[in-house]
């Protein structure tokens, strides 16, 4: 019951929410607003990739350097559904309005993106997983870019041209939506007997194996619903710029993301949240500057770096002291 | 799962609760830290560097990569396009007032020029928008300007499905399949070759295209294709497709691929003893092409948006202009996009000024009847797909023994 209530005040909330973003900033007074939008559905998009990466670099304490790749297969996968078959399943959808058919189009995207990341995350995780160390950033290199010129030489998805004409079915609500599940799963998850062994993974793996943790498996589910949660990411990205193009996925991106997790804090969600808004805003504000813009940002995040070392937030939490730091503790304290 | 079982589930979740009281302190001071910051990010946002917008000033924007993989685009169309600004200005403006030029960086990237154009409507309040190079940039900000009804002037994007986004986005270059029927006349008509063999790139769009026009063009004009073979970008031995080539006795082959490929292919051909002209489109534009290529490249010709040795005296003009401003920087001779950039801007404000207004809507509707503007790459004309028509020029490259070359201005060829 109280599960459900949280769940249906969620979404009156973010229904809310949209409303007065559509009002206030798409159509209203604020003539600044659809550009502080954008920035707001970017942050958005964001906070799923850092929450999400988040699970696997911060809480299981692997490394992934291949997230835009997982970001782009969710992209392309669920744009060339809506793209190629849009049509025929609006025609099938016909008897909702047509705002009920846009969500019911986008959710149909994100299962597909959310399945089709699964299973290459399944794919990629599975063999690289099984082995200790630095196998997994090399193996998620290496996917990130075989995705890349994969795109890059099939011509149905536009090939080096770009994929034009994705229709936009996202906005504030589903990307907020979307985000607030995947706070609300990684946070649920890290607290879980799946999290506790994510944690024992992170801190010890030989100690983990010991006292009974199936390593693997523990460590291919994290890398999966990570690489999941990626793909929506990708969707909801694709059906909101209406414009997939390879250069918005190279290992920068990922790199970005990696970023993101360690400024704000690895490990902890609430710094993954801050480091993907900070991310994002940062370089917006920076746009005086003009010519010295990525010179300042730069310098921002390496200042940043050096006087807080842990990450802007460390393993400390915003709302309480139950984050991935907190449970650490109490799996000592438990001992 | 079954190894960490429900037990210790519920051990930490008494732990919780025994926590609880000291873990509301925390969570309320740790609050108040998080809001202010938010505060004061917000503050930091609303405000930025937001210069009031005057009355005696039309502001436009022009967005580009003045950092990233293609930087050189972004910074020559800048420099094109200030120098243009400036000209304007002194001149007397536009409509009696100054126009000013905001420019923002997009880092090459298609999402990042998406915000930067947003950016540039909403927040600086341009009545018009100047850009992108790559193509698949103007891609991504098109839908935007369409949205917002702001027409965009691309200087540099040949992709036909560039300008295909809606009736605000326009263009002052051509588009890809009109180099295949420039090189198809210069060579038919200047060089007088009757059979021509085709070596195309099948991975790129572009090459395909090209190559496409050009062959029907050629037959249109009572020319003869020999063969039509193809490689794939990033190959590095040709010797098959050349062999095949040269037993078919062509005088002439049409390589409509980029500058590294195009390189090699000469090189092996001559080897092989193919002495016919090469033939190309604005995929050779690169000082590369001497380097890899070297004199096997003499006697080749490709098409391309303008040269500096055109005798056109707006161009002239233009080109001693940018030497005077810019070439103490090293940066002597305009290339292209510079070109172009300077294009884009003048035909912008000499719409304005046949609307009598800068409001977007009239200002769209001034630029799709642009006919017979004289500008530095040549005399712009918009048809009814918003694409520019206008004439192209054919260089023929020369590289001396040490790899130095440099490309003459051959003709300049009508559409």
């Amino acid at each position: 019951m109280k599960r459900l209530a949280w769940i249906l005040g969620s979404v009156a909330i973010l229904g809310l929410l949209q409303w007065a973003a559509t009002a206030f900033l798409l159509d209203g007074p604020v003539r600044q607003g659809p550009y502080y939008y954008q920035i707001i559905i970017l942050a958005g998009v964001n906070i799923i990739l850092a929450v999400s990466l988040n699970l696997t670099n911060g809480i299981t304490g692997q490394f992934s350097i291949g997230h835009a790749g997982f970001f782009a297969v969710g992209a392309y996968v669920s744009a060339s559904l809506t793209y190629y078959g849009g049509p025929a399943l609006r025609h099938a959808l016909a008897f909702l309005p047509a705002f009920a058919q846009n969500g019911a189009l986008l959710v149909i995207a994100l299962l597909a993106s959310a399945l089709a990341t699964a299973l290459a995350g399944l794919l990629v995780g599975i063999p690289s997983l099984r082995l200790r160390g630095d196998y997994l950033a090399i193996v998620t290199l290496g996917f990130g870019e075989i995705i890349r010129v994969l795109i890059l030489n099939i011509d149905a998805v536009g090939g080096a041209r770009g994929f034009v004409g994705i229709p936009k079915l996202s906005n504030f609500f589903w990307v907020y939506l979307l985000a607030t599940m995947t706070v609300a799963t990684v946070w649920n998850l890290s607290r879980s007997s799946y999290g506790r062994a994510f944690l024992a993974i992170r801190e010890n793996e030989i100690a983990a194996q010991a006292m009974g943790v199936d390593v693997t498996r523990h460590k291919v589910t994290a890398f999966v619903i990570s690489s999941m949660f990626a793909g929506m990411a990708g969707c909801l990205f694709g059906h909101y710029t209406m414009y997939l193009h390879t250069n918005s996925f190279t290992f920068v991106k990922s790199f970005e993301i990696i970023i993101m997790i360690a400024i704000g804090g690895l490990g902890s969600i609430e710094g993954a949240i801050l480091g993907a808004v900070v991310l994002t805003v940062l370089p917006e504000l920076f746009r005086g500057f003009e010519g010295y813009r990525i010179v300042i940002y730069s310098l921002a995040l390496i200042l940043i770096m050096i006087y807080r070392p842990q990450g802007l937030l460390g393993r400390a939490s915003l709302l309480g002291r139950r984050g991935g730091g907190a449970v650490t503790s109490a799996v000592k304290g438990g001992r | 799962m079954k190894i960490l079982g429900l037990h210790a589930s519920n051990r930490t979740n008494e732990l919780i609760e025994q926590q609880r009281p000291t873990m509301i302190a925390n969570r309320t001071k740790n609050f108040r830290t998080g809001s202010l910051l938010f505060a004061t990010a917000c503050a930091l946002l609303s405000t930025g560097c937001n210069k009031k917008e005057s009355s005696n000033e039309i502001v436009i924007g022009e967005y580009g990569s003045l950092t990233g993989a293609t930087a050189t685009f972004g910074q020559s169309t800048k420099k094109g396009i200030e120098m243009a600004v400036d000209a304007i200005n002194q001149s007397g403006g536009v409509l009696g007032k100054k126009l000013r030029i905001v420019i923002e960086d997009d880092q090459g990237k298609p999402d990042e020029a998406q915000t930067v154009v947003t950016k540039l409507i909403n927040k600086d309040g341009v009545v018009a928008i100047l850009g992108e190079i790559a193509s698949s940039n103007s891609l991504a900000a098109a839908p935007v300007c369409q949205g917002s009804r702001i027409p965009m002037v691309s200087p540099g994007s040949t992709n036909p499905k560039v300008t295909a986004q809606g009736d605000y986005i326009f263009r002052v270059c051509f588009i890809d399949p009109f180099q295949g029927l420039v090189m198809a006349k210069f060579a038919a008509n200047t060089l007088k070759l009757k059979k021509v063999a085709i070596l195309r790139d099948i991975k790129s769009d572009y090459s395909v295209g090209l190559a496409d026009f050009f062959k029907a063009n050629f037959s249109k004009l009572g020319g003869t294709i020999a063969t039509d073979i193809s490689y794939s970008q990033g190959d590095k031995d040709f010797t098959a497709q050349l062999t095949a080539i040269k037993a078919q006795n062509p005088d002439g082959v049409f390589v409509p691929g980029y500058y590294t490929e195009v390189g090699l292919i000469a090189r092996q051909a001559r080897k092989l003893g193919i002495t016919v002209p090469l033939m190309g489109g604005d995929g050779w534009d690169s000082s590369k092409l001497w380097e890899i290529g070297g004199e096997a490249l003499n006697g080749c010709y490709y098409s391309n948006h303008y040269s500096v040795d055109d005798p056109n005296l707006i161009l002239q003009k233009f080109v001693k202009d940018y030497k005077a401003k810019y070439g103490s920087t090293g940066d002597s001779l305009p290339d292209a996009m510079a070109a172009l950039g300077y294009d884009a801007a003048l035909v912008l404000a000499d719409a304005m000024k046949r609307a009598g207004s800068s409001r977007p809507d009239s200002v769209r509707a001034a630029l799709a009847q642009t006919k017979g503007f004289m500008g530095v790459t040549g005399n712009t004309t918009l048809d009814s797909n918003r694409n520019a028509v206008k004439p192209a020029v054919v260089l023929e490259v020369k590289v001396d023994e040490k790899g130095n070359g440099r490309n003459v201005f051959k003709e300049t060829v009508a559409p």
